[in-house]
């Protein structure tokens, strides 16, 4: 189509303001992209918490409060479960695997859990991903820790390195369990998840190392040795959570009804991808939010394409009127300065995904070691194909503002030149 | 073509032309008829409806009564786009001053009517090779086929060279009517007559009529004919 050559040669002739609008353009779709990408793949990778686990069980409170603290390390149980009733449903006969889960020490802003061997061998995320050990093994010890990656990278400990554990859940705690130190016996490898934050022990560590505190507090004048605690039961009386998986997936509901109501003990059972969704749905404002505000930074874009296409066009009535007496008709100058807005919206979406690309390239490796979030380079999305094809639609009809103005032009001034 | 021979290249019939139907008459002419070949020399100030002649002529407007046909075809009959149409196959035009388009060279410029003209094209392609080539001959001819001059931005070129772009622009693909609006009045005294001289040999090799516009009472006695504006155009008299 002559029209179109005509166009991109006009285009090529203005380089500057064409390339500062290209910028503008190419900008804002790589940060619509860049946004689209990151929620997807936040949204993705708050889904792939946990998965394999069939209920979430801990003291009666709220479905998201539970999730919050068992899974997420957030906030705090508002009550224990005994150990009575956890052995209770461990023995169940449709449950599979249990792995139980105490909270409530940290160490330097860390969370540290209390677990056992279950929870390495039956412990899911992602797309029913196992968690594997980057150095070292599993805790066999008492005074053992298991470092979640973030963990290690951050306060930079190695296998073997001694840690004392604070009492209670702050950034900085001067109630230290000092006298009872883990060793670091294992590094989990990076999950993207919350494992990557938290500090693993035996149950019977946690037991030990609160042995001699009674309401909160260490009794004074009753101290009890390292040594002198690992020759006491160190049999938990209570956990905050347990995480359950069943033998089949069709008692989840009837599992859950019956913890539900369980007499002896207010608990609650959630199924944990239902509570993640509620959360999400909690967040979805915010998602919102970002999305209004990556359409308005396209909006400006385009309309900066407009306000640089209509100044320009009284300067360029004379090509108008040059190209009317060769013989171009007025639907020739509409085609003409719709073209332009075209080639300038495709142009711009094609640099915008390349910056997306270059972009993605560069902050993967950091995204992923700051956040735990591996953004995919992969080709767009339907849904973003549908975004671009919105920009560039939108170039379009934006194009016929200017183009129908150079049409009138066209018609009024005919080949008379106007200056 | 025997029909050719008979209808002249321009007629008018009693023109009358209004802006707005409440604004007084511009253009008023009785009758006028030009041959073809005919070189003619139309002669009026600024204001004196010359302007509106042309766009009169070129079917850009249309009268307020009466007819103009060209080359046997009434302009005011056809629908716009047939107009355009028509424009761009049979009339060629040459302006007074910044006539090119600044962002294509100066071969692209020679050649554009013929992306909007399947005639023009169709002749020029038939009098040479291709139309790069056909329009090296014209620039040849105008004393502009130097290879460096052509590969210049145009805006680079001096009044005169730019002028000669946009009469080869105007010849190409042979149109029956050249239209030339004041072209020499930005040329010094010298290059003026040279570039009437070529004007009329190429119009004469394509055997094209010309009409040629200007203030400029100098440049009369080099035409077989020419018209006063004033002497044509009676705005408001019945």
């Amino acid at each position: 189509m002559p029209i179109l050559s005509l166009a991109l040669k006009s285009l090529l002739n203005r380089r500057f303001t064409v390339s500062l609008i290209l910028l503008s353009i190419a900008l804002s779709v790589s940060l619509l992209l860049g946004v689209e990408r990151l929620r997807v793949e936040s949204r993705n990778s708050f889904a792939n918490t946990i998965s394999g686990t069939d209920l979430v069980v801990g003291a009666r409170s709220g479905a998201i409060n539970l999730l919050l603290y068992s899974v997420f390390r957030i906030g705090d149980a508002t009550n224990n479960i005994s150990w009575k009733s956890y052995q209770r449903f461990v023995k169940h006969k449709l449950v599979d695997w249990t792995i139980p889960i105490s909270l409530g020490d940290s160490h330097r802003g860390y969370r540290v859990m209390g677990t056992n061997q279950d929870y390495f061998r039956h412990y899911r995320y992602a797309n029913k991903r196992n968690l594997a050990f980057h150095q070292g093994r599993s805790f066999d010890h008492t005074y053992h820790a298991v470092l979640g990656y973030e963990v290690a990278q951050k306060l930079n400990y190695r296998i073997g390195q001694k840690i004392v554990i604070a009492h209670g859940a702050g950034e900085t705690s001067f109630v230290l369990h000092d006298d009872k130190p883990f060793e670091v016996v294992g590094i989990l490898t990076p999950t993207g998840t919350p494992v990557d934050r938290t500090i693993h022990v035996p149950l019977e560590g946690i037991e030990a190392i609160h042995s001699d505190w009674v309401a909160g507090r260490q009794v004074p004048g009753r101290q009890i040795s390292a040594e002198q605690a690992l020759k006491q039961d160190l049999t938990p009386k209570v956990i905050t959570a347990f995480l359950v998986g069943l033998k089949s997936k069709i008692a989840t509901f009837r599992v859950q009804r019956e913890i539900n109501e369980y007499r002896k003990e207010p608990l609650l059972a959630i199924l944990p991808g239902v509570a993640l969704q509620q959360l999400w749905d909690l967040m979805s404002v915010a998602e919102n939010a970002l999305l209004v505000v990556t359409v308005l930074v396209i909006a400006v874009g385009l309309i900066g394409m407009l306000t640089v296409m209509l100044a320009g066009l009284n300067e360029r009535r004379r090509e108008m009127a040059i190209l009317r007496s060769v013989g171009a008709r007025p639907g020739h100058i509409l085609f003409l300065i719709i073209g332009e807005s075209l080639l300038l919206s495709m142009i711009g979406v094609a640099i915008g995904l390349l910056l997306l690309y270059g972009g993605l390239l560069l902050a993967q490796p950091w995204v992923e070691s700051q956040f735990g979030l591996y953004l995919p380079i992969s080709l767009p999305s339907p849904r973003e194909w549908f975004m671009l094809g919105l920009v560039g639609t939108s170039g379009l009809l934006i194009g016929l503002i200017p183009g129908y103005r150079a049409y009138r032009y066209s018609l009024a001034d005919g080949m008379s030149i106007r200056i | 073509m025997p029909q050719t021979a008979v209808t002249p290249a321009i007629e008018i019939d009693n023109l009358r032309f209004k802006w707005r139907p409440n604004l007084p008459e511009v253009l008023h002419i009785p009758g006028l008829e030009v041959a073809r070949s005919e070189h003619i020399f139309i002669r009026g100030a600024s204001g004196s409806g010359k302007s509106t002649l042309l766009a009169l002529l070129a079917g850009v407007n249309l009268p307020t009564s009466g007819k103009v046909k060209i080359l046997g075809e009434t302009i005011s009959a056809l629908s716009g786009s047939k107009r355009d149409h028509f424009r761009s196959d049979h009339i060629g035009f040459v302006f007074q001053l910044f006539n090119l388009i600044p962002y294509l060279s100066v071969l692209e410029n020679v050649t554009l009517p013929c992306r909007f003209s399947d005639i023009r094209k169709h002749k020029a392609t038939t009098s040479s090779e291709s139309l790069d080539e056909e329009a090296m001959r014209l620039l040849g001819h105008l004393g502009m086929a130097d290879d460096d001059l052509v590969h210049r931005p145009v805006t680079e070129l001096s009044v005169g060279q730019q002028q000669r772009v946009a009469t080869a622009r105007a010849l190409i693909g042979a149109p029956e009517i050249i239209i030339a609006d004041e072209p020499t009045s930005a040329l010094d005294s010298d290059t003026q007559e040279a570039f009437i001289r070529l004007l009329f040999q190429e119009c004469e090799e394509s055997g094209s009529t010309l009409l040629f516009v200007s203030h400029d009472r100098r440049l009369e006695s080099q035409f077989e004919r020419h018209i006063a504006m004033d002497d044509i155009n009676q705005p408001g008299e019945t």
